[in-house]
């Protein structure tokens, strides 16, 4: 083993205690707001682990679309549902979590084995590097042009949709009266199904 | 020398970390943090491919790269539906987002 081999095992090693312990923490944390930041702390070191796959493009796109969107994205959906509430009690819900639990582990040890038994056909040729961004630009024009098209009219369609869902309807005629709390929006007067019982 | 299967095994654990989330959180935006969880271990599948099967043509960066896309789509509209539901019923409880229950 020389020593970029070493390297690379030892920062692999952290990548994956870092990934697998934040992931944990977003799991089975009890304050939201850590889980969050922990969500960020995950998605960084996967990227590290695209730049131990000699992926760099995908490592910053990684980077720059779930941390820097993603993330602050579920940040202020946290802040804007910011309801502090202790959850009724469901009985017998440990049964619950330890069926999902131990199913879950199941599942990782089928796929350990899975991956441990398959002959994979390992390539030889050297990997592409630091020419992975005209590679995957000429993926996008030329074989991969119709799914590229697709995402374009899907993310437009899910901004319009999220917009949509996520609007308040106000009412424009009583936007003057000044009976209304002051620090309240003006919103139309929902129904909740909980208070109609 | 790097091999295929550790990625292999981490993308299989933080997936099965991500479905124990999915299936136990009683929060609804926690519920979505699993999801992630979950299209980021199939990113990291998807990357660990390209790199040890395929390191010319890197079709695996490419699904990646969609992958992303979608999670970014999904994120966005998964938030609105989350807040809708909360605007309604005035929780971001799991358990009680049961009007269509039997």
């Amino acid at each position: 083993m020389n020593l970029a081999d070493g390297v690379q095992i030892v920062s692999f090693v952290v990548l994956a205690a870092m990934m697998l312990g934040g992931a944990l923490g977003v799991v089975l944390l009890d304050n939201i707001v850590y889980s969050a930041f922990l969500l960020g702390f995950v998605f960084i070191s996967m990227s590290g682990m695209y730049i131990l796959l000699n992926a760099a493009f995908v490592a910053a796109a990684q980077v720059l679309i779930y941390v820097g969107a993603v993330n602050v994205l579920i940040l202020f959906g946290i802040m804007l549902v910011n309801k502090r509430q202790d959850f009724a009690p469901v009985p017998k819900a440990w049964l619950g979590k330890a069926a999902t639990g131990l199913v879950c582990v199941g599942l990782f040890v089928l796929l350990g084995a899975m991956v441990l038994a398959t002959p994979w056909s390992l390539s030889t040729l050297t990997p592409i590097g630091d020419g992975a961004l005209v590679a995957i630009g000429k993926h996008f024009f030329t074989d991969f042009l119709l799914p590229f098209e697709l995402a374009s009219v899907l993310l437009l369609m899910a901004m319009i949709g999220a917009i949509v869902l996520a609007r308040r309807d106000f009412l424009p005629g009583e936007l003057a009266e000044p009976d209304e709390t002051v620090l309240t929006l003006p919103e139309r007067p929902r129904e909740l199904v909980s208070s109609k019982k | 020398m790097m091999q295929l299967q550790y990625f292999l095994i981490v993308a299989a654990a933080l997936f099965c970390i991500g479905i124990y989330g999915l299936v136990t959180s009683r929060n609804a935006i926690r519920v979505l943090m699993s999801i992630e969880l979950l299209l980021n271990s199939v990113n990291l599948n998807l990357m660990a491919f390209s790199n040890f099967l395929d390191p010319q043509g890197i079709r695996g960066q490419v699904f990646t790269v969609f992958v992303i896309t979608i999670a970014a789509a999904e994120a966005a509209v998964g938030l609105a539906i989350v807040l809708s539901i909360y605007r309604n019923r005035d929780t971001v409880d799991m358990e009680q987002f049961n009007l269509l229950k039997w």
